[in-house]
């Protein structure tokens, strides 16, 4: 991205810039909070991946898919600090694990602890290719274009993540207050159930 | 798992158990994005429109 600084006074396209972005924070912290440490890490993460949108705003064509654009620039955020600032080695699996393990809001589903811990044991390329998919509502040739990769490579990503996932779940390799696995996918099938009546 | 048992029985087995890893993998989606919306849904803190909001007036002045 580069310091693109386009010094262009409040125009109509700044604002009509400036409210799609807005809209997008949500989606972005969100976003963050899956890639990086704690809940505090993700939104300093988002507010960088904001500003460089911001000030490269110039570059971006008004109509086309800003939310894609936007998670490719908090998503290569993250990877240049991650590549700067910490150990490739360790950081996978400790980051994850604090990630998607903390919990913001004490009254969130303690069932989704067990669906955060199974995440946490995926290969990150493969949870990230799952959570543009199956969580951001992305199409596989977005999340290919987010990833810099090719629309297969994330296909198969996706379904590899989706089996390993399953497994994780059913397989009980994960550990959690002594509950076992089968416990945890019965209260997600539940669940699932329960929203699916819903929706 | 491997039984002995007339092709047919077979073929009805296996079908329900990929009816049954379709429904959980459903059930996983449902719970991704049940993850996943809940911190869209979270408020933004103030910072963040802060950030913009002095971002957004620099650049008038500079422009």
């Amino acid at each position: 991205m580069g310091e693109v600084r386009a010094a262009r006074p409040g125009t109509a396209d700044d604002e009509a810039f400036k409210r799609e972005l807005v809209q997008l924070i949500p989606h972005l912290r969100a976003f963050a909070r899956t890639l990086c440490g704690d809940p505090a890490a993700a939104d300093d993460l988002a507010q960088d991946a904001m500003m460089k949108a911001w000030d490269a705003r110039a570059s971006f064509q008004m109509g086309t898919n800003m939310k894609a654009w936007t998670f490719m620039i908090l998503r290569n955020q993250f990877y240049s600090e991650k590549r700067r600032s910490w150990r490739q080695s360790q950081l996978d699996q400790e980051a994850a694990e604090r990630t998607l393990v903390a919990v913001d809001d004490p009254e969130a589903p303690v069932a989704l602890d067990e669906l955060r811990q199974g995440l946490a044991m995926l290969p990150a390329e493969q949870r990230e290719a799952l959570i543009l998919v199956g969580a951001g509502g992305f199409a596989y040739e977005e999340a290919a274009d987010i990833c810099g990769c090719a629309v297969g490579t994330v296909k198969s990503r996706v379904s590899r993540a989706r089996r390993a996932l399953h497994a994780i779940l059913e397989g009980g390799d994960y550990d959690r207050d002594g509950a076992s696995a089968s416990d945890a996918m019965r209260s997600i099938l539940a669940d699932a159930e329960r929203l699916s009546t819903v929706r | 798992m491997i039984e002995q048992s007339p092709p047919g029985e077979r073929r009805k087995a296996s079908s329900a158990a990929l009816d049954e890893a379709r429904l959980r993998q459903q059930a996983i989606g449902v719970r991704l994005r049940q993850m996943f919306d809940q911190v869209v849904n979270e408020d933004v803190p103030d910072e963040f429109l802060d950030i913009l909001r002095q971002a957004d007036s620099r650049s008038s002045e500079n422009g």
